[in-house]
């Protein structure tokens, strides 16, 4: 038995061995065979003299969602693969798995020296801040939050990024709630029981937002129709509303579009990332219910739930990315915050793709004219809410 | 190593000198060569997904040799990075140390020693889990339950972190490691009581429980233990709770390493010279001869899916009070169910525990390097580890790919179900 292991051995051995050695024996006469290929990189390699132009290197690092949430990691990604395609960039990314994965993953992009390094999501806030404090020059972009981010009696550093601007770090915010608007406005439209419903993943704001838009064109709805559409899940004025507490758990999302139906409801717009696919499937299953989607179009990233969804309400991060990658490769990379808004297209609602021939003529029009109103200023969310 | 076939011979019937000596190191040799298959076969998934190789075979018929040096460049690139994240380069190490010697200059020192110290950090909650699980395989029980016990371990520590203030170091830091584990504890007391009280199987108990587990922290993240703020994480932990950094930032390599060490000792010393360690690893090999023997089954089992669920939560405290400071949602990546892999791998030894821990720590911790520089997706990771378990769960197989003859009789892990 014995010599069987030193058989093993030699033969590992040697298949490594040889593995190492073949680069050479194949380089070598290479460029008389696939001269084609081969040729070019023989002229290049050996004109040193000639610094091509430094590629831009993008890095991503994504929340604990992963790069393939079909929320807003993977929105973030296709900017950057987009500003891949488009300007030539080096673009990565790093996925973090737990919490002590933000500060390690921003600290490799930071050892090989990567031109802009993007942050997604309000988890990452902290540790942007005190690496783009640390790292004056290290251009940085995070999504879905803003700096100065600490509030009164709030320990810098700790609870909080900064109390200060950051001249090195854009901050890339979303006014999703114009976006809801139109959604809410659609859904009030389009409900049969006169009952709607929303729900979130965490009661933070970017997901509120969503919530409070959607309520306040309902209620937009009511005043312009005389109609009593009810929204379930979210009140603005108290502040309270439906949640999963989690961006996890499709179960969740199953059960909260079940009570939603008992309730009467026949539209939701879940707002938590992949546990709305929970209810998509609810809906499909039951036939009881319509979905609206949230951050992408869900009719290109869950096709299998185009039969009813009705729009989705977009937030285009990946607009964001790539204008910031942009900028970086143009040289106009500035800090400070950028937002989105209808008026410039980096909110809005998708098309209604199946549903286009039940949304009536009508109704679109209406739209149109709300979306004017909102980018003229003429119209606003808390205008109406506050009626 | 001496540690090491003591245990040997106390498990198993004296033997020669010679052949204690080879027991130890067949007792390696699955092990070693688990880890060594599930690298090749780590390497073949790498290759099989690597644009370069898929562009040699596109290529096969003109150059059929040229798909061996672009395997080699896919495998050698993605466990360069692996290795080169995890261990550091020694050169640079080296030339660090030189610096540092003749100028006083830390930083390149520093540098190049991060890629190590983050490995170590990565090892150590999976060192006090990896623990966990172990002792409860001495006793044939299997706590799956070491994620939630994890879980509520790290609140616990947390919260004694940051509720108590103005104490001293020397108070608040023993304090809030203790609140991790009388946390964990409680978890894993639980499950352990059932089984003894109810004869409910442990296993679907203890998943049972990491998820109240997992529920239960989305709760009080959103509510009692949110910080003000809307995000959903604990206030941070007050900084005499803290255990300290050997380092300045970034690197955070902490006291909670050598603790974890310290605590490896306590659970051998527990397990291999105590009475009940003794009584502990009897009722594990055969809970019927034990109660022959005049021995509490089903108090063993209370005490050691208690000090199981201690150590789990000591691993929570470990990653709060070393290196998060504060607790969020999504806190854990599997340690908890990692470190089943871990104790398994360690032959739930603390020596190989401690072994595994480390093995696991380098894994982790260098596929952020090798996911950024090979572009290799950080699952590759999970994938490795996952087919390790697969070769030492079932190590005949490990025996068949490399024809290694069976000499000793296996120790049992944890029995099935009805025993």
């Amino acid at each position: 038995m014995k010599k069987l292991y030193f058989v093993f051995a030699i033969v590992l051995i040697a298949s490594m061995a040889l593995a190492a050695c073949q680069p050479k024996p194949v380089e070598q006469p290479a460029p008389a065979e696939p001269a084609a290929t081969e040729a070019p990189a023989a002229t290049e390699a050996p004109a040193p003299t000639e610094p091509p132009a430094p590629v831009i290197k993008v890095g991503q690092v994504t929340d604990m969602g992963g790069i393939d949430d079909k929320s807003f990691n993977a929105s973030a990604w296709k900017g950057v693969q987009d500003a891949v395609t488009e300007f030539g960039i080096e673009g990565k990314y790093l996925e973090s798995q737990q919490q002590s994965d933000y500060a390690k993953n921003i600290q490799q992009y930071l050892d090989e020296g990567t031109d802009l390094i993007v942050t997604v999501g309000f988890l990452l806030g902290v540790d942007t801040a005190k690496t783009a404090l640390a790292n004056p020059d290290q251009k940085m972009a995070i999504v879905d939050y803003t700096f100065p981010d600490c509030w009164p009696g709030a320990e810098v550093g700790v609870q909080c990024g900064t109390d200060q601007e950051l001249p090195n770090v854009r901050g890339l915010a979303f006014q999703t709630d114009q976006a809801s608007f139109l959604a809410g406005y659609l859904a009030a439209g389009m409900t049969k029981s006169g009952k709607v419903a929303t729900y979130g993943g965490l009661p933070i704001p970017t997901v509120t937002i969503f919530m409070k838009g959607f309520e306040a064109g309902v209620k937009y709805y009511n005043q312009q129709k005389g109609t009593n559409v009810e929204v379930l899940g979210w009140n603005t004025a108290t502040g309270e509303g439906s949640f999963t507490n989690n961006f996890e758990s499709l179960d969740d999302g199953r059960a909260q579009a079940e009570s939603f139906v008992q309730e009467g409801a026949d539209i939701i717009l879940p707002v938590a990332g992949p546990v709305g696919l929970g209810s998509a499937a609810y809906c499909k299953e039951t036939g009881s219910c319509l979905i609206i989607g949230v951050d992408a179009d869900w009719y290109d990233t869950a096709p299998e739930y185009k039969d009813i969804l009705l729009t989705s309400v977009l937030k285009k991060i990946d607009v964001a990315v790539f204008d910031t990658i942009k900028d970086v490769v143009e040289g106009n990379f500035t800090g400070g915050t950028v937002v989105y808004t209808i008026a410039d297209g980096g909110v809005d609602i998708a098309p209604f793709h199946e549903f286009d021939d039940d949304v009536s003529a009508e109704l679109k029009a209406e739209l149109e004219a709300i979306k004017a109103a909102l980018i003229d200023g003429s119209l606003t969310v808390d205008g109406v809410l506050g009626q | 190593m001496s540690a090491k076939e003591k245990t040997e011979k106390t498990e198993t019937r004296p033997k020669s000198e010679k052949n204690r000596s080879q027991a130890f190191w067949q007792s390696l040799l699955v092990p070693v060569l688990a880890v060594f298959t599930g690298l090749v076969l780590g390497g073949i998934v790498i290759a099989a997904t690597d644009k370069g190789v898929a562009a040699a075979f596109g290529n096969f018929s003109a150059n059929p040799v040229g798909i061996f040096p672009a395997i080699w460049k896919a495998v050698a690139t993605a466990y360069g990075a692996l290795f080169y994240g995890s261990l550091g380069s020694p050169r640079e190490i080296i030339e660090g140390l030189r610096v540092y010697r003749s100028s006083g200059d830390m930083a390149l020192l520093l540098k190049a020693i991060y890629p190590f110290t983050e490995s170590l950090v990565t090892a150590t909650p999976y060192i006090f889990a990896g623990l966990a699980v172990a002792l409860g395989f001495r006793c044939g029980l299997f706590n799956i339950g070491a994620e939630g016990q994890f879980f509520m371990g790290a609140l616990g520590s947390a919260f004694v972190g940051y509720s108590l203030i103005g104490l001293p170091w020397f108070i608040h830091l023993p304090l809030a490691i203790l609140g991790g584990a009388v946390a964990g504890a409680v978890w894993g007391a639980i499950p352990g009581y059932l089984k003894a009280k109810f004869g409910a199987h442990e296993v679907v108990n203890t998943i049972m429980m990491n998820w109240i587990a997992f529920r239960l922290s989305d709760w009080l993240l959103t509510g009692p233990m949110k910080a003000s703020g809307f995000r959903p994480v604990t206030p941070t932990i007050q900084r005499a709770a803290e255990l300290p950094r050997f380092f300045p930032d970034p690197l955070r390599f902490n006291w909670g390493f050598i603790l974890a060490l310290l605590v490896a000792w306590l659970v051998y010393w527990f397990l291999f010279k105590t009475t009940l360690g003794f009584e502990i690893r009897a009722v594990g090999a055969n809970p019927d001869g034990a109660k022959y023997a005049g021995m509490s089954v089903t108090r063993n089992f209370v005490l050691v899916m208690t000090l199981s669920g201690a150590l789990a939560g000591l691993a929570g405290a470990s990653q709060v009070l070393g290196v998060d400071h504060w607790v969020g949602q999504g806190f854990s990546a599997g340690y908890g169910f990692d470190s089943i892999a871990l104790a398994l791998l360690g032959k739930s030894h603390p020596l190989g525990v401690v072994l595994s821990a480390l093995l696991f720590g380098v894994l982790r911790s260098g596929a952020t390097r090798m996911q950024s520089l090979a572009g290799i997706p950080i699952d590759i990771i999970s994938i490795i580890q996952g087919l390790v378990i697969i070769f030492v769960a079932a190590p005949a197989i490990i025996r068949w790919i490399f024809r290694i003859r069976v000499s000793e009789q296996e120790t049992v892990l944890t029995r099935g179900w009805g025993k």
